[in-house]
């Protein structure tokens, strides 16, 4: 029977909420393993509940500097969609979307994934026309989308100023229902549990500090709790790429550091039943359960390891928010925080074997990685288990850059901070 | 964050439009080096620590300045004209005033 049902629940009840299990381990360090994964967030999880259920891999350690969750995936805005432009993007993130319609009995954990549509507004008629043609292109690749009129959206979100004579008066909207949201903790305590059930050891106030090499082989680490051995050594921390790769001497990546800051707001009625985007800016908001605004904009805009940010953006985001609900200006911010986000050179992810021999890299997930947790997990272990990419994630290679084989969905450039 | 304009003194970080990484160098435009192109389009040391960027005071003076600043802390250490650090585009091109 699953740990998690109507039955446990009642089970417990009646005993008085005494005999539930912790939901993971809280093992030493052993000496050695066959895998192990440097960085306790949504992706090096699921990377290691997918080595051991996809490939029967369990001899596995995560490594996690902090506590679980103390990364981007416990700070992250939510939002979970596939509607990219180009192909490589749309197949990872289709991937990832049909793996979120069945996470929660997978995990047998809920995850509250909650397919309430994401919109993307449009302000002129070259956006319209654009949304159309990444519209026609995601339809293309098999995902879902669809474009919305004025009325529509004034239908679907009625504290919206959808009037002519708002500051940027809206013409249309890219929608994907099957986008939505999902609970952020949740995904990464679900893959914990999952993950520790079938054997592998997590392992929390445990920082790698240096890599043990032999020769140009990676063959283990030193952490704060000691030296810890392993086969194949896989790299998933995110924001903190640059500062652990340097440690295996890799000095050089095509990779920034960037800080992006998130809003809640106080509780409010039900109000918002979608998640939006402002298209003149960059600012997006959706309302979680327990009537919280859940929002944010665009990064801060410097290097930044700091988890943190500065005031600017927060006058600059709130603004965004006021030009498109007007009628949200009395309502107060309960909490802002800031996430490091390893923003890469043309905006998508790296995915791969190396780039030293014995070692794997998971990085570059810009602002947009919750969403791609569970596909980035499925094809890292993919990759770490047999040696070579899946289909889906060989594109995303590091050498892509040097190769002029970039995947630059927004075609911004080599400007990370504008991706 | 306050940076400290050599001009100007110490004004809001939302005056000055950041430049990115300062520790890059263009390979000489005639050059064919794919490599060392690459490099300094894609290439970044990132560090967590002191980082050496540009930022162009262009709510103000609107000169470029080469600012060192610890990327963990936001802690800045050194501000000068970019200029004087070698990173004048257009050196050797540059007319004086009695020519322009
Ligand atoms: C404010 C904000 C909003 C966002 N909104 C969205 C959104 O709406 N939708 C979306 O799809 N994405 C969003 N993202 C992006 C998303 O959160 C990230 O891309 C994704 O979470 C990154 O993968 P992760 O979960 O593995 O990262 P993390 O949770 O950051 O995991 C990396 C882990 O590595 C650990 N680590 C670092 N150094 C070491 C070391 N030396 N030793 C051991 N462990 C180490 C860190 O402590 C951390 O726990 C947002 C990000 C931020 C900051
Ligand atoms: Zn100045």
């Amino acid at each position: 029977m699953a740990e998690y049902s109507v039955f446990s629940l009642l089970r417990n009840a009646f005993s008085g909420n005494r005999d539930w299990k912790p939901a993971w381990r809280k093992p030493d360090p052993k000496p050695s393993y066959d895998v192990i994964v440097i960085g306790g967030g949504g992706h090096g999880l699921s990377t290691a509940y997918y080595l051991a259920k996809e490939h029967g891999i369990t001899n596995v350690a995560v490594l996690e500097k902090g506590y679980l969750g103390s990364g981007n995936v416990g700070r992250n805005t939510t939002a979970v969609r596939s509607n990219y432009l180009l192909p490589e993007n749309i197949h990872l993130y289709e991937h990832s979307m049909k793996m979120w319609e069945n996470l929660s009995h997978d995990l047998n954990y809920n995850v509250m994934f909650s397919q309430r549509g994401v919109l993307n507004l449009a302000h002129t008629p070259a956006q319209l026309d654009d949304y159309a043609r990444r519209g026609n292109a995601i339809i293309h690749s098999g995902a879902d989308s669809v474009l919305m009129t004025p009325a529509e959206i004034e239908w679907l979100m009625p504290g919206i100023d959808a009037s002519g004579s708002a500051r940027f008066p809206i013409i249309g909207g890219l929608m994907q229902w099957r986008a939505g949201t999902a609970r952020h903790d949740a995904v990464a305590w679900g893959y914990a549990r999952g993950a520790d059930r079938r054997g592998v050891d997590i392992l929390e106030n445990c920082e790698v500090t240096g890599f043990i090499k032999d020769g140009d082989r990676v063959v283990g680490v030193t952490t704060t709790r000691g030296e810890i051995r392993a086969n194949k050594v896989a790299v998933a921390v995110a924001g903190s790429t640059g500062h652990v790769m340097n440690m295996a001497g890799i000095d050089k990546l095509p990779i920034e550091s960037h800080v992006l800051q998130a809003f809640v707001s106080e509780s409010l009625k039900p109000f918002l039943d979608t998640v939006v985007t402002f298209g003149m800016g960059h600012f997006y908001v959706g309302q979680s359960d327990k009537g919280g605004l859940i929002y944010g904009g665009d990064l801060d805009g410097y290097n930044s390891y700091a988890q943190r940010g500065n005031l600017p953006i927060v006058e600059e985001v709130n603004s965004e928010m006021l030009a498109l609900f007007p009628s949200l200006a009395r309502v107060r911010v309960l909490r802002s925080w800031g996430g490091v986000c390893d923003m890469s050179m043309d905006g998508s992810p790296i995915i791969t074997t190396g780039p030293l021999p014995g070692m794997y890299l998971n990085c570059g997930w810009c602002y947009g990685g919750f969403k791609a947790t569970p596909a980035s997990g499925w094809c890292f272990a993919y990759t770490i288990a047999k040696d070579e990419p899946h289909p889906i994630n060989a594109p995303f290679t590091l050498d892509r850059f040097h190769r002029g084989a970039i995947i630059d969905d927004k075609g911004q450039g080599s400007t990370p901070r504008l991706h | 964050m306050l940076i400290t304009c050599p001009y100007c003194g110490p004004r809001d970080v939302s005056e000055y439009s950041y430049q990115g990484d300062g520790n890059r160098t263009r390979p000489d435009p005639a050059s064919t080096d794919q490599e060392a192109w690459n490099a300094y389009v894609y290439d970044r040391l990132n560090p967590r620590g002191e980082h050496h960027e540009i930022w162009q005071h262009s709510g103000g003076c609107r000169a470029h300045l080469k600012v060192t600043r610890n990327t963990l802390t936001h802690v800045i250490s050194s501000v000068g004209f970019a200029r004087d650090a070698g990173h004048r585009k257009s050196d050797g091109h540059r007319k004086t005033g009695a020519e322009a």
